[in-house]
């Protein structure tokens, strides 16, 4: 569920340093200071090798900071435990990756429902109701029942976005969710994207190397070198 | 979905139903291995129960005898010096137990005896025409003697209770001399007692050395026959529990200063070959347990390694540390249970197989083999067990896996 504190995301001064103590110690990210509001639409774009997944590692609390704050939807995080983190993500994060995002023996249904039976442990008609209701809004209630490997690339990004949405998350992470399909599928799950968030109070992250598709966020955060560039908003034209 | 099963089970089945040759291979491996297990287990406790039977069947538990007589050199009155140089070891004559129905008494009364027999044993000769046989001879009460010793089983033709002017002779007697139940026969010894006893029964023991030797009469008969009246050579006794014989015997032999032999000491080879049969057992499903292990083991440590970002994504979406080292353990636990079921049945089928097959000439079995329905239970236990213990690290190391990591793989 998500939590309607009006701030989803916010970063204190974060640092990320690699081999820590070591001659090959590298620091990533250099002390970020970031806010995204309740149902912001922001694109995160900047070169290889800037610390762009590090950072959507750290927001997603899959990895922890070196140094500094995460708040997510107000909450504190870096002295969390890893059982807290795990229900923390659970609640209030969704994820679409590139690649491998489905788990290939289940099917698309099975798949969006695989956060909700995590959270509570045995199957219900609920959950049931809740994937296939998703699975309808992305579009896929006729493939619904096949396997998620018998999908195409972007039937399999639509469950990815249907299963990130499942516990009504207050930030979904997207990293490179286009990177993968042809231009016109990379529209519609674009376009699913950007509807599901005027929809929702649901935050988005999105890190793209497609200079169009930032574009068509509301606001575009640049990341060199571990530094945010530049952060500003964007009159998206109509299509 | 199955809606009844938890988060855990859907995925360790669904993920063992997608590497399906793996899961077969390994299921395969565990089944022949508790299938060899079964088989060897109810083979080897076959093979004792039926050594035991056959050694317990045929001789008590305990014997109690009268003390040997031991030498006991004169010494000269004063300094005590030995006045024989050379001292022997005394024969030791037929003698009778002291005070021997105080004895039976206090024995049958003991706790875990189930029963205690009186019996006199002595040589003698049967005579019969020109025919001269060297026998024998054990004088019993068949009320008591019966229960101790399952003669009763080996009875081929009349009856084992025998009175005072009865015998029952062994059938390689019967056949030297020529005679069969009805019959009578003379009996002498070499005190001077001769009696003249009709064949009450002919037994078979399936061994010719004692079936040519062994003649019982009533108690009282061998008493008079052997010059022992009132007396017995020795008392025997069977207990409920006869592996405590030993415990047994010391006390009784504590308790009335006699000469108490248990089974358990005097067929001491007999219980080393137990002992090796059964160390041989634990042997074998060790090192079949531990391939098991081994094997179960090195599937899932393939498995966690394939399933890497099956993992991250998991973790990503809200699955905790605990549940998928659950997932993995119960894979472990899955392929230990299925195989195992799948091995006790085909060690059942060889089992079934070997009885067709170790027939003696007659058609009997070599030796029955004893179908314990536990074995199958503590086998389906056991290799869960092995499974979990096995699946332990694979399932440490996909738990502790950095989401971060295995996503980006």
């Amino acid at each position: 569920m998500a939590d309607f504190n009006a701030i989803t995301l916010q970063l204190k001064g974060i640092r990320k340093a690699y081999n820590i103590g070591l001659p090959a110690e590298t620091e990533v990210l250099h002390g970020l200071d970031l806010t995204i509001e309740r149902g912001e639409f922001v694109a995160l774009i900047g070169p290889s090798g800037s610390g762009k997944s590090t950072l959507l590692n750290l927001i997603g609390l899959l990895d922890k900071p070196t140094a500094g704050e995460l708040l997510i939807t107000g909450q504190p995080t870096t002295q969390l435990q890893d059982r807290e983190l795990t229900l923390l993500r659970a609640k209030a994060i969704g994820f679409v990756f590139q690649f491998h995002n489905l788990l290939p023996e289940f099917t698309a249904l099975e798949n969006v429902m695989l956060p909700l039976l995590a959270a509570r442990g045995r199957p219900d008609e609920a959950m049931r109701l809740r994937a296939a209701e998703l699975i309808e809004q992305v579009g896929l209630t006729d493939v619904g029942k096949h396997l998620s490997n018998d999908l195409s690339g972007g039937q399999q990004q639509r469950v990815a976005i249907a299963r990130a949405l499942v516990m009504q998350p207050a930030l979904v992470l997207a990293d490179e969710p286009t990177g993968n399909l042809d231009t016109k599928a990379a529209d519609n799950v674009f376009d699913l994207l950007r509807r599901v968030n005027e929809a929702s109070d649901t935050s988005f992250l999105i890190v793209t190397h497609d200079p169009r598709l930032a574009q068509r966020c509301d606001r575009i955060i640049e990341l060199v070198d571990g530094r945010i560039d530049s952060d500003k908003a964007n009159r998206v034209s109509p299509p | 979905m199955n809606s009844a099963m938890p988060f855990e089970w859907i995925l360790a089945i669904r993920f063992m139903r997608q590497a399906r040759m793996q899961t077969l291979l390994i299921m395969a491996g565990v089944a022949l291995g508790v299938s060899v297990i079964v088989f060897i287990s109810a083979l080897i406790s076959g093979l004792q129960t039926n050594l035991f039977k056959r050694t317990l069947d045929f001789q008590a538990q305990i014997i109690i005898l009268p003390p040997k007589e031991i030498s006991r050199p004169l010494h000269q009155a004063g300094d005590g010096a030995m006045l024989a140089t050379l001292v022997q070891p005394r024969a030791q004559r037929l003698q009778s137990v002291d005070q021997w129905q105080t004895v039976l008494a206090q024995v049958a009364k003991m706790d875990g005896v189930s029963v205690a027999a009186p019996v006199v044993s002595g040589a003698g000769f049967i005579v019969r025409g020109e025919a001269n046989k060297a026998v024998g001879l054990t004088g019993i009460e068949p009320e008591t003697y019966l229960k101790l010793i399952a003669l009763n089983s080996k009875i081929i033709a009349g009856t084992a209770n025998i009175t005072g002017t009865d015998m029952l002779v062994g059938l390689d007697l019967a056949k030297d001399l020529g005679v069969w139940t009805g019959d009578k026969l003379n009996l002498q010894t070499a005190s001077g007692g001769t009696a003249t006893l009709s064949i009450r029964g002919i037994f078979d023991y399936g061994n010719s050395g004692m079936n040519s030797r062994s003649v019982y009469i009533a108690l009282r008969t061998a008493q008079s026959l052997l010059d022992l009246a009132g007396g017995v050579t020795s008392v025997e006794v069977n207990l409920d529990a006869p592996f405590t014989a030993e415990t047994v015997a010391q006390t009784i032999q504590a308790q009335t200063g006699l000469k108490v032999d248990s089974w358990i000491a005097t067929n001491a080879q007999f219980f080393s070959a137990l002992e090796a049969q059964s160390m041989s057992n634990t042997v074998i499903r060790f090192f079949v347990g531990l391939t098991a292990a081994l094997g179960i083991a090195s599937v899932l440590v393939v498995s966690v390694v394939q399933k890497s970002k099956a993992i991250g994504i998991l973790r990503a979406t809200g699955t905790s540390r605990q549940q998928i080292l659950r997932l993995f353990l119960l894979q472990g636990a899955l392929t230990g249970l299925i195989g195992s079921l799948l091995g006790a049945f085909v060690g059942w089928l060889f089992l079934i197989a070997w009885r067709n097959i170790a027939i003696n000439a007659d058609g009997t079995q070599l030796f029955p083999i004893t179908f314990d329905p536990m074995l199958f239970v503590y086998a389906a236990v056991g290799a869960t067990l092995v499974g979990i213990l096995a699946a332990l690290f694979p399932a440490l190391q996909a738990a502790r896996l950095d989401p971060a990591v295995a996503i980006r793989g």
